[in-house]
């Protein structure tokens, strides 16, 4: 909410005793700089104002310094989390800006990846909601069994994290017999265990307790403040890139857009516990499926003359990149779009009380936490002049101003 | 040894500040607290405040947003107090070297006593950053 809105909010109080905390950057509720300032009224929430700058790395404006096979691992530290969402995205885009199709192999491999890097995600996101709610013994079990497909992403890329997997034109490594049969006996032992978390979600009284009728978003106002991925989905709303927009193989690949109808915590995480499921599934049909051939195309450092958007579906919701090229190494302008800054206007809402809604102080880190915000990737500038105590954000115009000033 | 000392050594408290990195080497200095690696057998526990901590891990490249938190965050702990700077990133800025908005390392802004170096580093790695941190300070 903005400050404006806070300080209406202050009049119309029937108590005018509000209390502003202060949250972040530091805080033991966020793993990430993220500054957060909570009205309170006593136990509720009546107002919240949010300033995601401090990881602000200016990376879009370092994508055109560099050329564009440097750019994949830049790209890719965008957020160690969502690597691979991120330089499938960028490789999409540039493939699409040299006009080429890669090889029916690479595609399943870079889909298989997907689909791994979205079960490591998930279930990350399961560990750190258990944690929020004080739950640290399912925050454990969770992580123990989440090293099965952090080993098996390290065995096919030499790396937990950041994989670096998808290169412009394809995929960096094949995919070998031995390591398929890993990768299967893996996912057994994923899908068996994350049954067993379905069983706990569903029936434990604590996860019932801290989850249910917390942080609701209604589907209309989920639509009205964009929100994406896993929180729309919970909120009963099917939309996923992978089935509207399918990009490598989803058409082929089959799957179901998981939706929930709570609207509330609770149904964030059993969509997020169901499309892990759904992802072990992909993964098994990819290893299956999976044509002989190359992995990767050669194509030219510098692509044509030409601009591209592509969309992926990360872990967290869709994510849009788009490149522009004037046919030297170097893009002329990258611009990414990433899901948690969708999701930030969603999360005011719910962390906001209302007639027919309490939001209390307690329930605000499993709140912020149901969204999976990674501010790693949603960092933004803002201007603030401390002494007149004005905040502004440049407009389009002055921008360009400054920028083409700022270069010369 | 000192009954002090011989109590830091057996429970270096840590507190983890992230300064601005992609969340790949958060995400490991968490996987290092977790049943597979369990650094919390050495004693080391993840507080939430910097006045209960003995070291700062610091991951990511500094922003030029963040270091006026960081100094205060820093400034906030009781001596004696030690740094440990995880990932490329937090050396030397990393991949992001040359971003205006990021600083060349950390060790520009507060004294590092241990770096642990990988784009994320293994747990394993953390592991050995936290334990060589001990054996310094066993030593001085």
């Amino acid at each position: 909410m903005q400050e404006e809105e806070l300080q209406k909010t202050e009049k119309k109080s029937a108590y005018e005793l509000f209390f502003d905390i202060p949250v972040g950057p530091q805080h033991p509720a966020l793993k990430e700089p993220a500054f957060f300032k909570f009205r309170v009224e006593g136990e509720r929430v009546v107002g919240v104002d949010v300033d995601v700058s401090y990881n602000h790395r200016g990376i879009e404006r370092a994508l055109e310094d560099r050329n564009y096979i440097q750019n994949i691992y830049l790209i890719e530290r965008i957020c160690g989390i969502c690597n691979v969402a991120h330089t499938l995205c960028y490789a999409q885009a540039v493939e699409q800006l040299h006009g080429k199709e890669i090889p029916p192999r690479a595609n399943y491999i870079r889909l298989m990846m997907e689909e791994l890097a979205r079960i490591h995600s998930h279930m990350l996101w399961l560990g750190v909601a258990a944690h929020e709610i004080g739950f640290d013994t399912l925050f454990m079990y969770v992580w123990r069994d989440r090293e099965v497909v952090m080993d098996l992403i390290e065995m096919l890329t030499g790396n937990r994290v950041t994989t670096a997997v998808n290169t412009i034109g394809g995929v960096r490594r094949d995919v070998s017999n031995e390591a398929k049969d890993k990768v299967k006996k893996g996912m057994n032992v994923l899908e068996e265990r994350l049954k067993y978390y379905r069983k706990v979600a569903l029936n434990d009284p604590t996860v019932n307790a801290r989850c249910s009728g917390v942080g609701i978003l209604k589907p209309k106002d989920a639509i009205r403040l964009c929100a994406v991925g896993p929180t729309l989905r919970a909120s009963g709303v099917k939309n996923d890139v992978r089935k509207d927009d399918p990009y490598t193989l989803h058409d082929e690949v089959p799957f179901n857009v998981i939706t929930f109808d709570t609207m509330d915590v609770f149904a964030r995480v059993l969509v997020r516990i169901d499309e892990t499921l759904e992802s072990v599934n992909m993964v098994r049909y990819c290893l299956d499926h999976m044509p002989n051939g190359d992995v990767r195309i050669k194509l030219p450092l510098s692509p044509p003359v030409g601009e591209a958007i592509s969309r992926v579906e990360a872990p967290r919701g869709e994510l849009i990149h788009y490149a522009r090229s004037n046919g030297t190494k170097n893009p002329e302008r990258y611009k990414v779009r990433t899901p948690t800054f969708e999701n930030l206007p969603s999360v005011s809402e719910m962390l906001t009380s209302k007639s027919d809604y309490e939001v209390n102080i307690a329930d605000i880190p499993i709140i912020l936490a149901s969204i999976d915000p990674c501010f790693s990737c949603t960092a933004r500038m803002e201007f603030r002049d401390v002494s007149k105590g004005k905040t502004w954000i440049w407009s389009l115009k002055e921008l360009k101003a400054h920028c083409s000033k700022s270069r010369r | 040894m000192n009954l002090v000392k011989w109590a830091r050594l057996k429970s270096p408290w840590l507190l983890h500040f992230n300064t601005g990195a992609c969340n790949a080497c958060d995400i490991e200095v968490l996987a290092a607290l977790t049943p597979r690696y369990d650094l919390e057998r050495f004693g080391a526990l993840l507080k939430a405040s910097p006045r209960h901590a003995d070291v700062l891990v610091v991951t990511g490249p500094v922003t030029r947003q963040v270091k006026d938190r960081l100094l205060r965050v820093y400034n906030q702990m009781p001596d004696p107090k030690f740094v440990v700077a995880v990932g490329t990133c937090c050396i030397s800025g990393g991949v992001f070297n040359g971003c205006y908005n990021v600083y060349p390392g950390l060790d520009s802004i507060i004294p590092v006593d241990a770096y642990i170096f990988g784009c994320p580093p293994k747990p394993e790695a953390i592991i050995n950053g936290v334990v060589a941190l001990l054996k310094k300070l066993e030593a001085s």
